[in-house]
């Protein structure tokens, strides 16, 4: 079998999967977070995947791959800050025990 | 089958570097900290075992060596156990890109990978991640809290780490370690001293203040004083290794002395030129051949003579004078590579380690706020204008 | 044959941990697994050629992000939290949405023909990346610059203590 373009996107696909998998069922906060990393890695691997065997001509899969890499740091940075401010004045952070829309 | 040869290649420089790394490194390093560290404290280090104490640090990996295997009852074991071994397997990455010499044509270096100095970088911080296992895997309050304390402490130095790379990089125009020296070679001088041809000395405040930025944060980086609150063994009782026994801390101590040997090795070859010989005057070494002698006079005719520092600066003095009179007389010939380039890499990465260990009795620890102080409000700005300015001054009077 | 085994090794070695991460009881063990993970993943793009890409992950998601992960678990209540239940009540549909994503996207890519191109990425492409940025994706570098600075200064007002 020949390692090709649908190898990795099989294996982005599964992490993908994984990752909605843990957004759904996990009950912690930073967990959710966790999962989503995961599901940008995956779009990441097509990104790159595509770039190298439909269009290696460009680095526009690579730019974009980037682009999602810093976005995805900035938006755990700030996702995480605010779990840790529902943690200060709400004591859990358990998202299914976060359930009053005031406290 | 080709891959495999390539497998066992890989393994059998992996080895070569391992074997480096414990001898030169953990065993000379530790060794020479003692002997410098007793010196610049007007004591003698180590002298019994062996001769002049030359195989202490034998003697010491023995005893850590038989020391009982301890995971604390709470622990969480796996994690406790892979701990050291993420830190020490990180920092001896970090020895992949670093080139040795140049030995005819070919350069002595395991892989010249392209992205060479962030690979570097790379490996840096991904050691943080050990200590943050480390310490919280160890069921201990102290433990758990050098471990954050040191995190956080290695990740506000990244960036001023990652700033000096970037400036090396610029000048050189290539990120790979073997391309940063044959851009310093081009230019016939080491970018801590001159910029690339028009400009030329006018880059010296800029080299200085990059090689400084860098210098500083590798010194954090690497957990020592100045920096060194995270371990300090009179307030948080060892941090973050405070449960780990014999071999696994043993680990970590070649981790950090791999990792301090390391930065010094990137060092000298972003800023110091790496391998290449010093190109000066023949009269110019006749200088430095002088000024070994009037040190050695001055130290055997004066009341210096009865100090405990005779001997290693006499040593030292004896040496620079061999060593520039070879120098001498191989440029008065005319040879265009006098010296080995192995032994030029070796020396300035023993200099810069020198200089990090005299820093270390020579200034107070710094506390946890000064240290993110320095950090985020000096050496950011500043790396961050020298990068700014010297890109400038590349752009409009450089290539 | 060398390249078939050194893509499998590295999927497992992406998918492995996957598993952990997101079924761990245990959620400092769930973010270490994190590392293998990416770690994989940089496997992967050194594979697919692309270097750069490989070393910005290592450096910021194995580096920085994982980090990052674990100072809030370690500041909340994960330091803690490892004997309360971590799964909640929608395992089954969620593991049935996310076999029958999986199912779904394999079947589409296998049966799609691709049109893949015969040709060769450049060779030292952080130089082809660093001049993309600067002269086709100019707009991209400026905002995601900005946005770098407004999520900074946001984690920091959001997560700072009231007194």
């Amino acid at each position: 079998m020949q390692v090709g373009l649908t190898s990795y996107l099989i294996v982005a696909a599964l992490l993908f999967c994984l990752g909605l998998y843990g957004v759904l069922t996990r009950r912690n906060a930073v967990a959710i977070l966790m999962g989503i990393e995961l599901m940008l890695n995956a779009a990441n691997i097509n990104l790159v995947a595509f770039n190298r065997f439909v269009a290696p001509a460009a680095v526009a899969g690579q730019v974009f791959a980037l682009v999602i890499i810093t976005l995805a740091a900035c938006e755990a940075a700030v996702g995480l800050a605010l779990v840790m401010a529902a943690y200060r004045s709400l004591e859990t952070i358990q998202v299914d025990e976060i359930n009053l829309m005031k406290w | 089958m080709p891959w495999l040869i390539e497998l066992l290649k890989a393994i059998g420089l992996a080895v070569v570097i391992f074997t480096f790394l414990a001898v030169v490194a953990a065993m000379l390093g530790v060794y020479l900290e003692r002997k410098i560290s007793g010196w610049i404290q007007a004591r003698l280090g180590p002298k019994h075992i062996g001769p002049q104490g030359l195989l202490q640090t034998v003697a010491d990996t023995v005893k850590l060596l038989q020391k009982e295997h301890i995971t604390p009852r709470h622990a969480d074991a796996l994690i406790f156990n892979v701990a050291p071994v993420i830190v020490a397997v990180a920092a001896l990455l970090d020895w992949v890109v670093i080139p040795f010499g140049k030995l005819g044509d070919r350069v002595l270096v395991v892989r010249d990978i392209n992205i060479g100095v962030l690979y570097f970088a790379a490996m840096s911080s991904v050691i943080v991640i050990g200590i943050i296992a480390g310490g919280w895997s160890s069921n201990n309050k102290y433990a758990l809290l050098g471990g954050l304390r040191s995190a956080s402490q290695m990740i506000s130095y990244e960036i001023p780490l990652a700033l000096g790379i970037l400036w090396a990089a610029m000048v050189a125009g290539t990120l790979s370690t073997v391309g940063i020296v044959d851009a310093q070679v081009r230019q016939g001088s080491w970018f801590m001293f001159k910029l690339p041809s028009p400009i030329g000395w006018f880059g010296l405040p800029f080299g200085i203040l990059a090689s400084l930025t860098f210098l500083t944060a590798a010194t954090a980086e690497v957990n020592r004083v100045p920096f060194d609150l995270p371990e300090a063994e009179s307030e948080l009782v060892a941090g973050y290794f405070a449960e780990y026994t014999g071999m696994r801390f043993a680990l970590f101590q070649l981790g950090e002395y791999g990792e301090m040997f390391g930065m010094a090795a990137v060092a000298t070859i972003m800023f110091f030129g790496g391998w290449t010989e010093p190109h000066l005057q023949p009269y110019m070494w006749l200088l430095v051949t002088l000024g070994c002698l009037v040190v050695a006079a001055v130290i055997l005719t004066t009341g210096l003579r009865q100090t405990l520092l005779v001997r290693p600066i006499l040593m030292l003095a004896g040496l620079g004078l061999l060593l520039s009179l070879v120098m001498f007389f191989g440029t008065r010939a005319g040879l265009s590579q006098v010296l080995p380039s192995l032994m030029w890499f070796l020396a300035k990465m023993f200099a810069l380690v020198f200089f990090l260990m005299w820093m270390r009795w020579t200034y107070p620890r710094l506390r946890l706020d000064q240290l993110l102080t320095l950090s985020w409000k000096v050496l950011l700005p500043l790396g961050l204008l020298n990068l700014l300015a010297t890109g400038f001054v590349l752009t409009v009077w450089g290539r | 044959m060398g390249e078939l085994a050194a893509f499998m090794i590295l999927s497992l070695v992406t998918l492995i941990p996957a598993v952990v991460v997101v079924t761990s009881s245990n959620i400092v063990r769930a973010a270490l697994s994190l590392v293998p993970t990416f770690l994989g993943v940089t496997g992967l793009y050194v594979m697919l050629q692309a270097e750069f890409v490989a070393g910005i992950q290592v450096l910021i998601y194995a580096g920085a992000i994982t980090v990052l992960i674990l100072f809030v678990i370690m500041l909340t209540e994960g330091g803690t939290g490892v004997r309360t239940r971590q799964l909640n009540d929608q395992v089954p549909l969620g593991a049935m949405a996310a076999v029958w994503l999986a199912f779904v996207l394999i079947v589409i890519f296998t049966r799609t023909g691709w049109p893949t191109a015969a040709g060769v990425l450049p060779a030292y492409n952080v130089v082809a990346v660093g001049n993309a940025f600067l002269s086709d994706y100019v707009l991209i570098f400026e905002v995601t610059s900005v946005v770098l600075l407004v999520s900074l200064v946001g984690a920091i007002v959001i997560a700072r203590r009231e007194d």
